[in-house]
């Protein structure tokens, strides 16, 4: 534990020392200090900056966010708005999984359901939006089917294209060995196929967190959001309505918490797919 | 063909325990076979009126000019393909699919990266329910006997090339097979490693005595090996001439290469190899040529 616990500090230790971290806090700290001066030009300068001097300042920004963590209502937005990323999300794994791999499996049902497939992936998750609206009976089961389709399309070809690489000497040998369909479907498909299901979970989850702000900015955040106003709604009807309330800093805030959340999510569908993965890691 | 085999008992079964599961017990009977690809004016034999047995509980090794169809004989004796002609018997019954009676192991590592070594070998007993306590003693036994009781655990992108391809042979001796096909199984490691396999393999060879048919294009490691050794010809190929290879086992590299006998087989079967790669030459195969010029090297230096 001692032994394991020196050598994760010495990692951390040499990744400090390193150029790429070096490299790393030069680039951040240059983007906020570029940032922060543009957006006070007009106050420190007398010259308004292009495009920069409309952006609230970083510093600014930062005192919004310590002021909205204190709320609850922020905390309910973000809340809303991860049930939902990871119902559609929950979803587009049950469904899109099995689907690729029957895909995959079934030249039969390949022919019959991948022409309609391919026809429905080109159209844009948010073009779904008023569809789905006049489709279900709730607000919220809206925004949900729209999540879902935002990871479904990319869980199901990663699935299909993963199942569909695996190496044909390893059907032959387990053939060989004595498998029987099932055996082989269990043992060989379904851990072959892993490591492109979890880089389509982990592509999936991110697009999710794309459009379910959007779906949220375009249906008013959900019957939520028509009835407690400002107080719920998730993060995108909350920028929205930080933007029709004006209040530029709370745009910006909204903003970061989204590419928090999503680079959170990510983040741990990572750590849980190499766990699922050993052999991918361990070397 | 050649008839001079000597008359000799089938060796008696291993310490391990095989149950023959045919009646012959894998004999294979290769006869008349032909395997064409692509028809009519685009039409490709590859296999062309080819004759030979696989003798029971002996180790016979293929040998033959590269491109010559070795790799096409393998799937139709594994019976990944059919054949267009001829046919294929293993102990009296004719090969109509891949079966537990012959096992193929290939040229590169087909194991199974996402499971261990212990799990990969178990993978034959379990596909048919047999995880019983003595096919896992006869996990561990093999596990000893090749070397990496110490990796049972490990995934096989973390053993090395050598390793793998002993997981892969123990593997494929857990299950007891009829007959075992290996198919250049130690092409692509480097000299030193290939060396210290043969010897693991030969090790494994003289303790199970399985009926094996051994593909190669190195005539050192056929001579080490081999019973029996078949010098196949030029594509379409066929059998070109049977070399036996009595030399005593246990086997040991130094021996060979100081036997007088082994080199006797070497200069005859280097010269055989030397005409098929003339005629494969002739015929516009650039393959052919390294072999020609390498060969004219060595009769300068002798």
């Amino acid at each position: 534990m001692a032994a394991a616990g020196r050598a994760v500090s010495s990692k951390v230790a040499s990744f400090i020392l390193g150029d790429d971290f070096w490299r790393g806090v030069v680039s951040i700290a240059a983007f906020l200090v570029f940032w922060e001066i543009g957006s006070r030009s007009q106050a420190w300068f007398g010259f308004a900056f292009p495009w920069v001097s409309q952006v609230p300042a970083p510093t600014a920004v930062l005192q919004e966010m310590f002021k909205l963590v204190q709320e609850p209502s922020f905390w309910n937005s973000a809340l809303l708005s991860t049930v939902r990323v990871f119902e559609g999300f929950f979803a587009a794994m049950a469904i899109g999984i099995p689907l690729g791999l029957a895909m995959a499996v079934s030249r039969t049902f390949y022919g019959i359901t991948f022409p309609v497939f391919e026809v429905l992936r080109p159209i844009p998750p948010l073009a779904w939006v008023p569809a789905s609206i006049i489709f279900w009976p709730t607000q919220e089961l809206s925004i949900a089917f729209v999540t879902f389709l935002g990871a479904f399309f990319t869980i199901v070809i990663n699935v299909i294209g993963g199942a569909q690489a695996i190496d044909v000497r390893y059907f032959q040998a387990a053939r060989s060995m004595g498998s029987s369909t099932w055996d082989i479907f269990r043992r060989i498909i379904l851990p072959g196929t892993l490591p492109s299901i979890v880089v389509g979970a982990t592509v999936g989850v991110g697009i999710t967190w794309a459009v379910v702000v959007a779906a949220e900015m375009i249906s008013g955040g959900g019957s939520a959001g028509s009835m407690g106003g400002a107080a719920g709604g998730g993060l995108g009807f909350f920028i929205w309505n930080s933007y029709v309330g004006g209040s530029y800093t709370q745009i910006v805030a909204g903003m970061i918490s989204i590419g928090i959340a999503g680079y959170i999510s990510s983040a741990a569908l990572r750590k849980i797919g190499q766990w699922m993965t050993p052999w991918l890691s361990e070397n | 063909m050649n008839m001079q085999q000597k008359p000799q008992s089938a060796p008696s079964a291993s310490l391990l325990g095989s149950v023959p599961r045919t009646a012959a017990g894998g004999e294979i009977t290769v006869a008349n076979l032909s395997k064409t690809y692509g028809a009519g004016e685009f039409a490709k034999p590859v296999v062309q009126n080819c004759s030979f047995t696989i003798e029971r509980g002996k180790l016979t090794v293929m040998i033959g000019p590269s491109g010559c169809g070795k790799s096409t004989l393998i799937r139709l004796l594994a019976g990944f393909e059919r054949p267009s002609g001829g046919t294929i018997t293993i102990g009296g019954k004719p090969i109509t699919g891949p079966g537990l009676d012959r096992l193929v192991v290939f040229q590169e590592t087909a194991l199974f990266p996402w499971m261990s070594t212990y799990d990969n070998i178990m993978f034959g007993p379990r596909a048919r329910g047999e995880d019983t306590p003595e096919t896992r003693a006869f996990a561990e036994a093999l596990l000893q006997k090749v070397g990496l009781d110490g990796f049972r655990k490990k995934y096989p992108s973390q053993l090395s090339g050598g390793m793998q391809r002993r997981a892969e042979l123990a593997r494929s001796m857990i299950n007891k097979p009829d007959v075992m096909i290996l198919d250049e199984p130690f092409r692509g490691l480097d000299a030193m490693t290939k060396r210290l396999m043969q010897e693991y393999y030969a090790n494994l060879y003289e303790e199970f005595r399985r009926t094996t048919f051994f593909v190669t294009t190195d005539i050192d490691e056929a001579i080490y090996l081999a019973d029996r050794i078949l010098i196949m010809s030029n594509i379409p190929t066929q059998v070109r001439e049977v070399i036996d290879v009595d030399l005593p086992r246990p086997r040991h590299v130094e021996d060979i290469t100081e036997n007088d006998a082994a080199n006797a087989i070497k200069m005859k079967a280097l010269g055989l190899l030397h005409e098929e790669a003339m005629k494969s030459f002739a015929r516009g195969s650039k393959a052919a040529a390294d072999f020609i010029d390498a060969y004219a090297r060595r009769m300068v230096k002798d």
